[in-house]
């Protein structure tokens, strides 16, 4: 029995002795350098580029510019096809490239990046909602992008409208209706790896690397821009150092593979980290909460009109407003509920998938507005929730997935954990919230599982590990349906010329849908094993049993796998094959396109204290309590759920973009952008999680990755206000912002 | 040219006055196990030792590591056997994306070099120039702690000099984590 145990993590010797390659790693022959060349103004019209200068470095190759791309530019992006190879005609974000240098070494393209001469005119720019939304405002975006959408003379790129219930009954129904505004920053997700990409022509193809979330997604990107067939587009995709969602969808690669195609050269680009936060980042967002209730706390309506402020161009941006929105309602049983959600272009980095994915910023309201009501009812926190919270089988949002999990246990374990209603040491504030996000709403993953003569395992997975140890995942299953030890297995992934299709790695899908994958696979060698025990036992095969590794005749005999793998195979050898499919179907009259495969659910306790001098909160304890169905690996659960919380300490306390007037982002860089460092950490973290094999994933597994980030920030506000009775509703909650809220006038 | 010791051998190279140490150990040397990231002594991912303290390798020129003696993550291992920290740190599932494990593990090695048996608190603050993303930290840590707890020695032991020896250090701006 290997699932549920903690094995070494597959891949954990290369990475604690540098043997692991990441992208930059991985050392080409005869390659040529990259570096990008931006203005630093948030937006202007380029009137001519000159590289002549640049050209003129010894050792530079090429410099490329939008006019050595096709005309009309290429576009790509996942929703909208909105995001130029390079900039043409227009910069919308600082940061945003309108060159690439190429050359024989890093020294010359830096130097050459500095000589190519840009005569531009600085244009006005938009990076704040209200900004955005002004009447005046400029448009971000070409309308001719937009050609049927009534929205696309404004900044608006969607607005998305969920409702269910009788609002109107509902609000004569109310006995106490509470509002409020919430802020959330934009944060980064600065993995510690910046990104890096790297192309070569490849025979009549192209092969692009890249540490990205989705090879295959990517490798459709890439064959349609410079119109391969797929299968001459390979993507190498070694493992992430860190994903977070920022390498979801294509940046740079377009870029990369039109230059490695014109230059017949192998070429590489790794991003600074400084130019790694001008890639990626959150949306941040505005959002208003109505919440009615009956005087007994029963939540009768809750109204949401939210403003995301996404980037100048689309990625993903607004799926995760939609999806982020969706579930806003929250975990309860609100039977009257309307959202409004939109997605607002700006000057701004193009913010993206980032953990969570859209509902960090609906949570960090809507929560924070229950702790409003909690006191406003004179209604314990905790119990509140309680008396809200759907039970397992509510339909709470209608036409989705019913609720999947028992979460008033989760809630209770995690006040149970900080002891919520004991005594609270002097000084301090304790809070409590819960979260809820909609797993993949849609999926398809295949895997091929080898058994091969010896009895050790080949497993193939294009799923992408970035540090949640899907491959220790699957070498797990894989260990345990075909009874090999787990250190026999190895897994495959990252190279689309060898790895069979997967949709994606996100919404902590893999476990879940790669698993059964896995599992359907093993399960297929299994069935072909029971043909092979048949023909050598002369008995029939329908009552064979294989489990474990182990088959189990009709007469009670059991045979270890690997005997009967041996001498069924005979003298060639060979192996056998299986292959599993997972398909999670779209549902296309779905609002989402697709119901929740599951919900991940957490819930999150902490207890602060509030320098009055300093405004500096300390968080002393942190108990975070995720609904996992079944920890598959405890260890990687433990890991994944703890990194979530800290991740969100880190835009609950300290992280945001810093815009100047004009649009640049101010705090480019690890100095004036700081992420929780060993430091900043509670004093003590308790991690504990409900395990009912109550998922839809292998042994009852539930994708639980992002869990327990959702709702840090408004526990840890609410437990601000508990210390203090200061409110505060923007994120983060530095030391300013606390010390401003305990020095100025605030109602309790 | 400059001659170093890197991870027990001796190396002579030639370098570009202007590159840092971290440039030549990936570019030139092809050590690929320190990493880059921040390039502002930050972050950590390029923590490696210089004649046995730990330094951010981003912020060294190679022209001054003349005579010095280098260890970087590649240098933990001896014999094809794992350190004590490096075993912990696959038995407490420290390491996730794995991209901050080289830096972590060279300023844990440093430290218990220095302290064989640190607090939580001294664990803290030896690792506390060293991001981990995924934040790993609790685990990290008690893989740290179990290390020391395994008992002293490991095969990087005998790298490091003795403790607070300043002369050692080739430059002054060759700052301590």
């Amino acid at each position: 029995m290997t699932v549920g145990e903690s094995p070494a993590r597959v891949g954990g010797v290369e990475r604690v002795t540098g043997r692991q390659q990441y992208v930059a790693d991985v050392h080409l022959e005869n390659v040529l350098h990259v570096k990008l060349v931006a203005l630093d103004v948030a937006r202007a019209r380029i009137d001519r580029i000159d590289g002549s200068a640049a050209m003129d470095v010894p050792g530079v190759r090429f410099v490329m510019t939008a006019a050595d791309l096709p005309d009309p530019m290429p576009r790509f992006g996942p929703q909208l096809r909105d995001r130029p190879v390079l900039a043409v005609g227009e910069t919308k974000y600082h940061g945003e490239p309108v060159a690439a240098v190429a050359a024989e070494t890093l020294d010359a393209a830096e130097e050459a990046a500095r000589l190519v001469r840009v005569e531009f005119e600085a244009l006005p720019a938009v990076h704040t909602v209200a900004a955005a939304r002004a009447d005046d405002a400029p448009l971000v975006q070409d309308p001719a992008l937009r050609p049927d959408d009534p929205r696309a003379d404004t900044n608006v790129l969607r607005e998305h409208r969920y409702a269910w219930g009788d609002s109107e009954a509902a609000e004569r129904e109310a006995e106490v209706v509470v509002e409020g505004s919430y802020r959330f920053p934009m944060v980064t997700q600065f993995a510690i790896e910046p990104h890096a990409f790297m192309a070569a022509p490849d025979g009549d193809g192209i092969r692009v690397w890249s540490a990205i979330q989705h090879p295959n997604w990517l490798q459709r990107v890439i064959a349609d821009l410079v119109q391969l067939p797929l299968s001459k587009v390979r993507i190498i995709a070694p493992d992430p150092g860190g994903g977070f969602g920022g390498k979801q969808h294509a940046k740079y690669e377009p870029l990369v593979a039109f230059m490695a195609l014109r230059l017949g050269r192998p070429v590489r680009l790794v991003l600074t980290l400084e130019e790694t936060f001008q890639a990626v980042r959150r949306g941040a967002a505005e959002i208003r909460v109505r919440d009615g209730f009956r005087r007994d706390g029963t939540l009768v309506f809750r109204d949401i009109d939210a403003d995301y402020l996404i980037g100048a161009y689309s990625d993903i941006a607004d799926r995760t407003v939609a999806k982020g929105s969706y579930t806003s309602g929250g975990p309860y049983n609100a039977p009257a509920v309307r959202i409004v959600a939109r997605s607002v272009l700006s000057h701004t980095v193009p913010s993206t998938a980032f953990r969570g994915f859209g509902n960090p910023q609906q949570i960090w309201a809507t929560e924070s507005n229950m702790d409003e009501a909690a006191r406003r009812l004179d209604i314990d926190p905790l119990e509140l929730r309680l008396r809200n919270l759907a039970r397992t089988g509510d339909p709470f949002i209608p036409g989705d997935t019913p609720a999947d999990g028992e979460w008033p246990q989760a809630l209770r374990r995690a006040a149970e954990l900080m002891d919520w209603g004991g005594p609270v040491p002097a000084g301090r504030g304790r809070g409590i919230a819960v979260g809820l996000k909609e797993g993949p709403t849609t999926g398809l993953s295949y895997s091929t599982v080898r058994l091969l003569a010896d009895g050790s395992v080949v497993v193939y997975a294009g799923t992408s590990d970035m540090g949640q140890g899907a491959r220790t995942i699957f070498a797990q299953i894989a260990a345990h349906e075909l009874g090999a030890p787990v250190e026999w297995v190895t897994v495959v992934m990252g190279d689309t010329a060898v790895v069979p299709y997967d949709q994606q790695t996100s919404a902590s899908r893999s476990s879940v849908l790669m698993g059964n994958a896995v599992l359907a696979a093993c399960r297929e060698v299994q069935s072909k094993l029971r043909t092979m025990a048949a023909r050598l036992e002369g008995v029939d095969q329908t009552a064979i049993a294989v489990d474990s590794g182990v088959v189990t005749l009709p007469d009670g005999r059991e045979l270890p796998v690997r005997d009967v793998l041996v001498r069924g195979l005979g003298r060639l050898g060979g192996e056998v094959i299986g292959v599993g499919e997972m398909r999670k179907e779209a549902q296309p009259d779905h609002p989402l396109g697709g119901t929740a495969a599951f919900y991940e659910f957490n819930a999150t306790a902490v207890e602060v204290e509030v320098d009055r001098e300093t405004g500096d909160v300390t968080v002393c304890r942190h108990v975070t309590v995720s609904d996992v169905g079944k920890a598959l690996h405890p260890g990687q659960v433990r890991g994944q759920d703890e990194g979530a919380a800290i991740m969100g300490l880190g835009h609950t306390l300290m992280e945001h973009y810093i815009y100047d007037d004009t649009g640049r982002l101010r705090n480019l860089g690890a100095i004036d952008y700081r992420i929780p460092t060993s430091m900043d950490l509670p004093l003590e973290m308790t991690s504990d999680v409900i395990e009912n094999a109550d998922g839809p994933g292998p042994y009852g597994a539930k994708g639980m990755s992002e869990g327990a980030l959702l709702c840090v920030a408004p526990a840890v506000a609410a437990a601000v206000r508990d210390a203090t009775g200061a409110v505060i509703r923007d994120l983060p909650l530095t030391p300013e912002r606390v010390w401003r809220a305990l020095n100025e006038e605030v109602p309790a | 040219m400059i001659r170093f010791e890197v991870n027990g051998r001796d190396r002579s190279i030639e370098v570009a006055p202007h590159h840092t140490l971290l440039e030549v150990l990936r570019a030139d040397l092809g050590l690929t196990g320190t990493k880059e990231c921040c390039l502002v002594g930050e972050c950590g991912a390029c923590t490696l030792l210089v004649d046995g303290r730990s330094v951010d390798a981003c912020l060294v020129l190679a022209a001054e590591m003349d005579g010095a003696r280098i260890t970087t993550v590649e240098g933990l291992a001896r014999d094809g056997e794992l350190s004590p920290l490096q075993r912990a740190f696959l038995d407490t599932s420290a390491a996730q994306c794995g991209f901050c494990i080289p830096g972590q593990l060279v300023s844990a090695q440093a430290l218990l070099d220095r302290v064989p048996h640190p607090t939580r608190a001294e664990v803290e603050e030896g690792l506390a120039g060293n991001y981990c993303r995924c934040a790993g930290y609790e685990q990290i840590f008690e893989a740290v702690l179990a290390a020391a707890e395994a008992g002293p020695g490991g095969p990087a032991r005998p790298m490091a000099p003795e403790v607070g020896d300043r002369s050692s250090t080739p430059d002054a701006r060759v700052a301590p984590q």
